[in-house]
């Protein structure tokens, strides 16, 4: 008897529409005012956090401006927007002058030979702690590899610096025991590269060790227990069953190494290299550094900043990507 | 006879562990110990080179001289006001914005974390950075050293999924209890997420402790520099200025630069690595907040 079609709903929701416009209206800002009520605790926590973000996170985005105007020293935050407009000028400054390839070139063979050399020793080390079974020992291993990674840069720098000086520095001294020449290692361009990658590698070795540790303790004692019973020696459940137990963490930590391949430890570089050193140690970022906050060329050194800001915009997207489809997780 | 194989085998392979692990560890400690070593030995002992391991000629003259010296007092005093007063604020900062995010009810919980993620894969660069800071007056203020760095937006995440995890059962109660939100982070959600807190606290401290670069763009003035500004120029611009200061002091004029520097390391490093030891389980954990999604 009854039969409402689908029809009839929809002339009826259009006369509502009709007829109660306002009351909508009504409705929706009784709505808002009720969600603002519920949340609005929540809203007062952030406010302080949205305020510090818009101030010291995209206001400065906005300043990016300034790498397409000629920005005058001292002219403030309004200076950001009221420069003088250049255009593409700086990016053209930069592109055709002989800095870009080299910086360029030294910022990515810096952190390829920091991965290559440095990402494979963590993995190889926590293996190794974990075929100790004495819990102490494991632990004191752990503590003294890891105490590197709290020091600061400037200590390791320092550290770096007296070690390898040719007065008195401990390596120098144990070459002339050798008979070899003292060699000052911080003024020649072929050793900064080996010298930023070992003691890079040396400081964090064990710290990023742990999380591998920690993936192999997640290994079931009875997979261990089958392997044993079916006869493999140690060295098989290593790569039968250690290694292939922790291949999704490897995946995920090189990803995320990968999405940092263009942005270098701007510190340990700046502290380090000097004129002498330039060719093979000067990167982007002290570039940046020298040319904006040394020589006061704003505008021009804010353009190449941009530039690795872009950069590595993409790279890390692109590592993001790739993580989703190889680990089903996102970085970020 | 296969069992004896594997054995031998076995017992190879652990020799081999044992050495690359004793390799391992003496390269992380040896520098440690050296610089330990050339701190309390003779100044004469340390520039005919004769210290190698352990300390030779056992004398605490070095020691002195560099723990006289008034700017390293100064310094030090700085980066401790700004480790624990920044550390602060990073703890109730990070807190604050996670909380909300981490509520599924919050209307804007989406938007927001969008925004906050979109601070990790892009910035306004050093330059732009710069101008704000100095531009709102911040140049050689103390605030310098605490503002720039106050929330790290990856920290704000692992506190995030932090309070995620805490089951949601508890804020409804509490919520019918009368509660606000403030009350429930308070009283509920950050005791639940201690060990969290733990780690994000050890984590800013160490990098509190650590900065310098903010001290390097942001203070010049000597009363307000933090301790690695003044290591700065004692370890890497060969500063003299420890060395005068006592020039009246004969026993100073046996040491050599490298010495002071030695000391220097140790006064700088000691205070962390007491500290490391006792939180290594928190460490364990932390790599693994590390890991979670996002």
């Amino acid at each position: 008897m009854v039969n409402i079609t689908t029809k009839d709903f929809k002339r009826n929701d259009l006369m509502e529409k009709v007829i109660d416009k306002n009351t909508i209206k009504e409705e929706k800002r009784r709505l808002w005012r009720k969600i603002i009520n519920r949340d609005k605790y929540l809203l007062l926590m952030i406010i302080p956090v949205v305020i510090y973000y818009i101030i010291f996170c995209y206001f400065p985005m906005t300043g990016i401006v300034m790498a397409f105007n000629k920005y005058r020293t001292g002219s403030g935050l309004i200076g950001l927007y009221t420069s003088e407009f250049v255009g593409f000028k700086w990016f053209k400054q930069f592109f055709s002058s002989v800095y870009a390839w080299r910086l360029v070139r030294n910022t990515f063979l810096l952190n390829f030979y920091s991965l290559i050399f440095g990402f494979p020793i963590p993995i190889l080390f926590a293996v190794a702690i974990t075929q100790i079974y004495n819990e102490r020992i494991q632990k004191v291993v752990q503590v003294s590899t890891y105490l590197p990674y709290f020091i600061s840069t400037v200590v390791v720098c320092g550290m770096i610096t007296n070690f390898l000086s040719p007065s008195g520095g401990i390596v120098n001294m144990f070459l002339n025991k050798l008979g070899i020449d003292s060699i000052n290692f911080l003024s020649l361009p072929q050793w900064f590269r080996p010298i930023y990658v070992i003691s890079g590698s040396w400081q964090t070795f064990g710290f990023n060790s742990i999380i591998y540790v920690a993936a192999i303790m997640g290994i079931s004692p009875e997979l261990y227990e089958a392997m044993r019973i079916d006869g493999a020696n140690k060295r098989q459940i290593i790569t039968n069953l250690v290694l292939p137990s922790i291949r999704p963490t490897v995946i995920l930590i090189l990803i995320m190494t990968l999405g940092r391949l263009m942005n270098v430890g701007f510190e340990k570089v700046y502290l380090l290299y000097n004129p002498a050193t330039y060719e093979t140690a000067d990167v982007i970022q002290t570039y940046v550094y020298r040319q904006g906050i040394l020589s006061n060329n704003y505008s021009y050194s804010a353009a190449v900043g941009l530039f690795n800001s872009l950069i590595n915009f993409t790279i890390v997207f692109i590592a993001n990507r790739l993580s989703r489809k190889l680990t089903d997780t996102a970085v970020w | 006879m296969k069992t004896t194989e594997r054995n031998i085998g076995d017992k190879i392979f652990d020799i081999l562990v044992y050495i690359f692990v004793t390799i391992a560890v003496l390269v992380c400690i040896y520098p440690f110990i050296y610089i330990v070593s050339v701190s309390i030995s003779s100044g004469t002992a340390v520039n005919r080179g004769e210290v190698w391991l352990y300390p030779v000629d056992m004398n605490f003259e070095a020691m002195k001289t560099v723990l006289r010296h008034k700017q390293l007092w100064i310094s030090f005093a700085n980066t401790f006001y700004y480790t624990i007063v920044g550390t602060f604020l990073n703890i109730v900062f990070t807190c604050l914005a996670a909380y909300p995010l981490s509520r599924r009810s919050f209307f804007l919980r989406r938007r927001l974390n969008f925004l906050l993620a979109f601070t990790m894969y892009f910035s306004g660069g050093l330059i732009p950075i710069y101008i704000v800071v100095t531009g709102l007056g911040l140049y050689n203020s103390r605030l310098a050293m605490v503002l720039p760095v106050l929330i790290s937006a990856y920290n704000v995440m692992i506190c995030r999924s932090a309070f995620e995890s805490v089951s949601e059962e508890l804020y409804e109660n509490a919520a019918l209890e009368g509660a606000n939100d403030f009350i429930i982070l308070y009283k509920i959600a950050i005791p639940v997420i201690k060990p969290t807190l733990a780690v994000l606290t050890l984590y800013y401290a160490v990098s509190h402790y650590n900065d310098f670069f903010n001290a390097m763009l942001y203070i010049s003035d000597r009363n307000k520099e933090p301790l690695q500004s003044f290591l700065r120029r004692i370890l890497l611009q060969a500063s003299m200025e420890i060395m005068q200061t006592t020039s009246l002091d004969m026993a100073a004029m046996n040491q050599s630069t490298l010495q002071v520097r030695y000391v220097c390391i140790v006064v700088a490093v000691v205070p962390v690595l007491m500290f490391v030891p006792f939180v290594h389980k928190y460490l364990v954990q932390g790599t693994m907040l590390g890991a979670v999604k996002g």
